[in-house]
């Protein structure tokens, strides 16, 4: 593992978290009733303070003056490495539980591992924190993905629709790259396709109990982590980021 | 001024800080300030956060530096996220001023997962102290509270939770 390996695998960290902090940031005021509003707000809030400490971390490690809010605000969508699942839009209250299940689960046992790892003992600090956050967006989006599936025939078929389209964008997540398997091989992250049968029992379990039928593996979306995204990540760093680049000075 | 003197002087600045959320609380019953030290001659106060993204973070650093300031003018504050806070750190005043202040307390150890699901957990009602209450949201008006109600008297409530 090189240091600008190491440095990657922090950024991608902090990435994912920023990414959908970011998108789940704007229910904010739109959720279908008030509990769901304030869980996806403070489930956002997680994850942006997850970013956070990613962000400084990654700063320090690359040891060229960037800051948090530099690695934030002032990157293009290439230069992003988070994962192509969680830039997806929220379309409706569906699509952003099922989202948010099919990255919790993998996120938890990520953490996990990183917890547990001695390679880099801020990584492990941030992760032991966050993996007790985890649990809770788990669990949280489960158990509406079984609502909603064993729900009515309508909210049924939506949900359905949604673990269908974005069951293409969960591959991505244990496709390993040289960064991944370089820092796997250092002990830094876990090894991904060792996660994804562990990722998979947990999430059938969920769709199983959601009387949802599970998707055929087929061929699947990927390249986030080289900075190859979808459209939609970059609407989305335009509106985040255009207060910091038209006023590279503001301070809040 | 020998060190212990001064570490002594910024405890008790450090003791007068109450966390903004909860401001009946003190950030040391929060369970918040790892420990005070001189080191080269300064004050340092080591915290450590609740939740990653809380935001009373920044102003609970800011409002304990300004306190330590008053006994070390380079006093500063140094977050630790390692190990992670937990509701296992809460002083026991902690858990009585919630229960005054209408919110239920952490029940039990973090260790114990039953709190996720609010299942198989008892979380009495902070006003009638009935055992008959129910989890609305595991998500409550800050990150660390959940939102309950009590079947007996009918009040919403809030449960510190348990992480």
């Amino acid at each position: 593992m090189t240091e600008a390996q190491h440095f990657e695998a922090v950024l991608r960290l902090g990435d994912d978290a920023l990414v959908l902090g970011q998108r789940l940031s704007t229910w904010c005021g739109h959720g279908p009733i008030l509990e769901e509003d304030i869980a996806l707000s403070n489930i956002a809030l997680d994850l942006i303070g997850q970013a956070r400490n990613f962000f400084t971390l990654a700063g320090q490690l690359e040891n060229q003056g960037r800051d948090e809010d530099a690695l934030a605000y002032f990157r293009s969508d290439r230069e992003f490495q988070n994962h192509l699942l969680v830039e997806q839009p929220n379309g409706h209250f569906g699509d952003t539980v099922v989202r948010q299940m099919f990255f919790s689960a993998f996120a938890l046992d990520r953490y996990a591992f990183l917890a547990r790892q001695t390679v880099n003992a801020d990584v492990a600090g941030i992760a032991a924190k966050a993996v007790k956050e985890l649990h809770y967006h788990w669990e949280h989006a489960a158990q509406w993905v079984i609502r909603l599936g064993d729900g009515t025939p309508e909210s049924h078929q939506k949900v359905q629709d949604s673990v269908n389209h974005l069951w293409a964008y969960t591959g991505e997540m244990f496709t390993p790259d040289d960064v991944d398997t370089a820092c796997a091989e250092a002990g830094l992250m876990p090894d991904l396709p060792e996660l994804s049968s562990t990722w998979r029992d947990k999430v059938v379990a969920c769709l199983e109990r959601a009387t949802l039928t599970v998707p055929e593996d087929g061929w699947m979306h990927r390249g986030g982590k080289q900075g190859m995204h979808s459209e939609h990540l970059s609407y989305m760093l335009a509106e985040m980021q255009v207060l910091p680049r038209t006023y590279p000075d503001a301070t809040w | 001024m020998t060190d212990q003197e001064r570490i002594a002087q910024a405890w008790a600045q450090v003791r007068s800080v109450n966390d903004p959320e909860l401001p009946y609380l003190t950030v040391e019953e929060m369970g918040m300030v790892r420990g005070v030290r001189v080191d080269d001659d300064q004050l340092v106060v080591t915290i450590t956060p609740t939740y990653s993204g809380c935001p009373a973070t920044d102003v609970i650093a800011e409002d304990i530096a300004a306190a330590v300031q008053a006994v070390d003018t380079n006093a500063h504050v140094e977050v630790v996220l390692s190990p992670a806070w937990t509701t296992d750190w809460l002083l026991p005043s902690a858990h009585e001023k919630m229960k005054a202040n209408g919110i239920a307390p952490p029940q039990g150890k973090s260790a114990d997962r039953a709190f996720l699901t609010g299942q198989g957990k008892v979380v009495p009602c902070p006003s009638c102290k009935s055992d008959q209450t129910t989890m609305v949201s595991a998500f409550g008006s800050t990150a660390c509270k959940a939102h309950f109600k009590c079947n007996a008297c009918l009040e919403p409530f809030e449960h510190f939770k348990c992480i």
